[in-house]
Formats: structure tokens, sequence, C-alpha cells
């Protein structure tokens, strides 16, 4: 897919993400929104994966650190064929393995996820066994800017550091909201280039919301030899429908009947005009 | 008096499979010392992963390993493993059901004297209680070893707690019976029975010497595997004997004298004394020391036994 494709993917699977959280009233949407570039970037232009390939042993592996937002990922799963989107109207109910958090019993799931500051460390224990078993795969993970606070992640960034681990590059959804306001109030997270430098890692920005841009610091990253990659990417939360955009109160609010059809159009309009 | 201390003989295994088995992977955090590792470090350095003081980055940096294939063990002390990284064990190895096995060594209350931050009096309660994990406590070297085989073979995640200190031997070489997940009967009688774990099964064994010269018939069951605990053991120990005595390393909370209470409670009502560490901070002192203060010894189980026969 090219350029403008993955961007209208983005919309359209933003779209199923919406219809997920409508139908069911539940899920996050703002960060399901801002994450979206991130994984459709992976999914559909650099990661070695797909429906065939879950018992490959050379597939690249996955971490949604950041497990909220796993109507993104199912939305992402269900479009490349894991599993069939009819699966998706079971998402979050009664005995249902679609959870509103990472399973991994769900095809194309590595690992279950949803208490922040754990996915990093689980990249580094993936990307120390590659590099034993001289494997060419490589590690991706994605954690939110609130998760940062977490102490598990900078023992993670310490190890991957010390371990040069190349082969591993996360992601920072660097959205600069969290569910009680702005991540500079909360708890201030500037400064990470200096903070990701320290632990030993190559730190790279994009426009987090950009297919293009993302795509282009994931070539570096594959690129960079004896560290780490961190890709700091600059995201809106809520990103693809104005009125959700860079809101707080977003975090995980349900859509009314009218938001949703304001929503719905507008999301099918930027799904238009970026074809 | 033997002086091999279980955790050495957890190292042993380790090296012996690991020339031939790559996948077995082991992890420390500053430990490779006192679990005894500094032998597999030296002889498998490309199976050997040091984390630092980060218990943490120990758990799951063990659960992404063995999503890739490795045979994780991954070892700490236990009053860390079971307590700051409890969620790292719930959510990385118990809820993703990796093949990680938690080794938790210095178990108990075995460094004496350095109190509280450094005994593990809750281990049991904590990883018991979560869906998935596993727990065992070994008695001696022997079946530490047969223990330690037995999970090679297998890849879900388990927690085996170890003390510091090597203890008297509860079998005999190449005579040590062992299945997995079934009590192991040390001591026949069918007056009353005593159900112990870890390293306090040598003192229900002594205890059952003790009271076989009473004319006291005690069946003493080695219940190692604490979960999944022996059902069928306790209800037979339950029926057959007229009172039961658990003794464990352990909180009165949660451990396993709470899970004998309980299934004796439902299934066959009997008389169940829980001999256990305090709810109060451990006294000071070495192993024995705190051992007989809280009559967790030969002595005061067999004085208790006798009591309860009357």
């Amino acid at each position: 897919m090219n350029t403008k494709e993955l961007t209208a993917k983005s919309f359209e699977l933003r779209r199923v993400v919406l219809d997920m959280i409508y139908r069911t009233k539940t899920g996050h949407i703002g960060g399901d929104f801002s994450v979206m570039d991130i994984l459709v970037t992976l999914y559909y232009r650099q990661m070695h994966v797909g429906p065939e390939l879950v018992s490959d042993p050379n597939r690249d592996r996955f971490i949604l650190s950041k497990g909220h937002s796993v109507e993104a990922l199912y939305a992402v799963l269900s479009d490349r064929g894991f599993f069939p989107e009819t699966d998706l109207l079971t998402y979050s109910q009664f005995g249902s393995k679609y959870i509103g958090h990472p399973n991994n019993k769900v095809s194309g799931i590595e690992m279950n996820s949803g208490s922040l500051g754990h996915g990093l460390s689980l990249s580094v224990g993936m990307a120390l066994a590659a590099k034993m078993d001289g494997a060419p795969y490589r590690v991706y993970t994605v954690m939110g800017d609130g998760e940062l606070a977490e102490g598990s992640v900078w023992e993670g960034a310490m190890a991957a550091g010390h371990y040069h681990l190349e082969n591993l590059t996360a992601f920072v959804d660097r959205n600069r909201l969290q569910i009680s306001g702005g991540t500079e109030q909360v708890m201030a997270q500037d400064n990470l280039d200096a903070r990701w430098s320290a632990f030993g890692w190559n730190v790279l920005h994009a426009a987090g919301n950009d297919v293009a841009a993302l795509d282009a610091a994931v070539e570096q990253a594959k690129a960079c030899k004896g560290k780490p990659t961190v890709i700091l990417a600059d995201t809106i939360k809520g990103y693809g429908v104005s009125f959700i955009e860079n809101q707080a109160g977003w975090h995980h609010r349900v859509p009314t009947e009218e938001e949703y059809q304001k929503a719905a159009a507008e999301l099918g309009e930027r799904m238009v005009n970026a074809q | 008096m033997n002086r091999i201390p279980n955790r050495q003989v957890i190292c042993e295994v380790l090296n012996r499979h690991a020339d031939s088995d790559r996948d077995i992977v082991v992890l420390c955090s500053d430990s490779r010392g006192s679990a005894s590792l500094a032998p597999f470090a030296d002889a498998h350095p490309e199976q050997f992963i040091e984390v630092g003081i980060a218990e943490q980055d120990l758990v799951s940096v063990s659960a992404g390993l063995a999503r890739c294939g490795k045979k994780v063990f991954a070892a700490s002390p236990a009053c860390f493993l079971s307590s700051r990284s409890l969620e790292q064990v719930k959510v990385d190895v118990a809820y993703s059901n990796t093949n990680v096995k938690l080794i938790g060594i210095s178990g108990g209350i075995s460094y004496g004297a350095l109190g509280m931050t450094h005994h593990s009096a809750q281990d049991i309660a904590a990883i018991a209680s979560i869906p998935n994990m596993r727990v065992y406590l070994p008695s001696d070297r022997f079946q530490t070893e047969l223990l330690m085989e037995s999970l090679l073979l297998d890849d879900l995640p388990a927690y085996l707690r170890v003390g510091r200190n090597a203890v008297e031997d509860v079998y005999e070489e190449g005579n040590t019976p062992f299945e997995l997940n079934r009590a192991t009967v040390v001591h026949e009688g069918s007056d009353i029975a005593i159900i112990a774990c870890g390293e306090l099964v040598g003192a229900a064994k002594k205890a059952a010497e003790l009271l076989e010269k009473q004319g006291i018939g005690t069946r003493v069951l080695d219940m190692y595997c604490v979960k999944p605990i022996d059902r069928e053991a306790v209800i037979r120990a339950a029926k057959e004997t007229r009172a039961i005595i658990t003794v464990e390393e352990h909180t009165v909370f949660g451990g396993l004298g709470s899970m004998v209470s309980q299934i004796t409670a439902s299934e066959c009502p009997v008389v169940v004394k829980n001999l256990a560490l305090p709810d109060a901070p451990v006294v000071t002192g070495t192993s024995k020391e705190v051992f007989d203060y809280y009559g967790l010894n030969a002595e005061s189980i067999a004085k208790l036994a006798s009591e309860l026969v009357k």
C-alpha cells in the first residue's frame, strides 16, 4: 500500500473502532485514534507478520504496552485477516476473548497487557531471545506517554541499553494527555530525548499521525546499530475527529448518537480526502 | 549431616541439562551468588542473563524470553520475587501463560536476623492465589532434584521456593518416592496426620519418630506441591486419622494450613491445628532459634500431637 492508501486505511479502521465503542458503550477512543497510524505503519508496511505467520519463529513481535488501545489493535488484526471481522461483534461481550485489553488467546496477540509498564521489559526478553538464537526478527512495542511514569519502564529501558538491543524499537505515543489531564501537569515528561539517550537509546522523532513519517523513522531505527531505538511519536489524542481531538475528557468517553453520526461522517470524509 | 543446600541442587540440575538443551535460560537479579547459580553463569554464559537489582524487569524479561521459546528459570530472593514483582508474575507469567519457572531463594525466614524486609512468610498466599500459578516447596535435596527434573518437562508457569541453608535429608539417595503433584508419605500411621511442606518436613518426620516411641502412629505427608495441593491425600488423612497438624514456614494466613483446613472443612471435618509463623513481624534470630521460638520443631509438633490424640 502506498502512503495515501495507508492514510485512508487509518481512517477506515478508526471508523471500525468508533463502531465497536459505540455499539458496546465501552473503550478508549482517544488513545485508539492517537495510536492508529503507528499500528497501520507497523502492520501494513514494516512488520513481518500475518495470519499465516502466527507460529513462525521468525515473525516480528509486537507488544501493545498501552493495552487500553486494544480496540485499535483489534481493528487492525481483523483487517489483516488474523480473525474474521464478525468476531469484533463480540468485543467486550459476555464470555468473549476480545476483552478490553490485549489477550494472547486472540490470534496475532503475543502477550496479555493492560497493566502499564510491562511491555518494554517483555520486549527486552523477546529481543534477547532473538539475539541468542541469531534470529532475524525484530521487536516493537508502543507505550503511552503517561505510561512513562511507571518505574518499571525504566528498568526495561536500562536493560535494553545495557544489552545494546538494536533489534528493539519502542514507540512513545506522545499525545500529551492522560486520563486526568495534560501529561506535563500530571507528571512532567519533557526532556524525553535526554532521558532516553541517558539510558543508551537512539532517539528519533516523528509526526505520529503521519504514516510516511513513521515509516521513515522505522527505517532509520532498523539502520541503527548497537542501540535500541525509541521513536517519540508526536500524536494528537483522538486524531481524526475534530471534536474528540486533544480533549482529555475523550480518554474513554462513549459518543452519543449525535456525536457518533458526526464522527462517522468526518472519518468518512477524511478517508475519501486521503485517497 | 547433609551440607548441600537445595539451591545448589537446582544449579546442578540446570547445568546438567543446559549442555544439551540450548533453550534453557537462567536469569538473576544480582542474585547469582545467593542463588548458587554462579557455576551456571560461568559454565553457560550465553544462557545466563543478568538484569541487575530489578525484580520487575527480571520477571517481564523472563516472560518475553519464554514467549520466544526459551525455558526460563528466574532466581531471586523469595521475599522480592513474591512481592516486588508480584504483578509481573500475575500478568506476564500466569495470565500470559509463559514457561517461566520462578525460583524463590532464601525463602521463609532463611535470612534470619536480616529482618522482615528479607523474610518471605507471605509468598505461598500471594502466589497461590493467582490462577495458573503452581507453588512448590521441596523438602530436601533429593526431592528438589526430582522436582526440577519434572518441571523441566513441562512448559507451564511455576513458583519454587527453597531455603538458604542445607537441611537434613528426608529421603535417601536413590530411594525418594516422587510423583508430581502428589504428596509423598514420609511416615505411615493412623492416629494422627502431620501435613508439612518445605524444609519443615524434616521436623515433622522427627516428630513422628518421637511419637512412635509413645505408641502414637503418625502419618506424615510431604505436601511439597502446595498448589495444586493433593486433595485426595488430605481427605484420606482426615478420614483415616483422628486429627491433622499442618506445619509450614509461612504466615498462618493463606498457606498450607489454610488450604488443608478449607479442604477438610468442606469434605471431611476433623480437628486441624496450624503450626505456622504468627501474623506479626518475626522475632530476630537464626532459623533454628526462630523455629524453636514459634514451636516449629519436632518436640513441639510431637507435644501437640500427643495432646490431640489423648
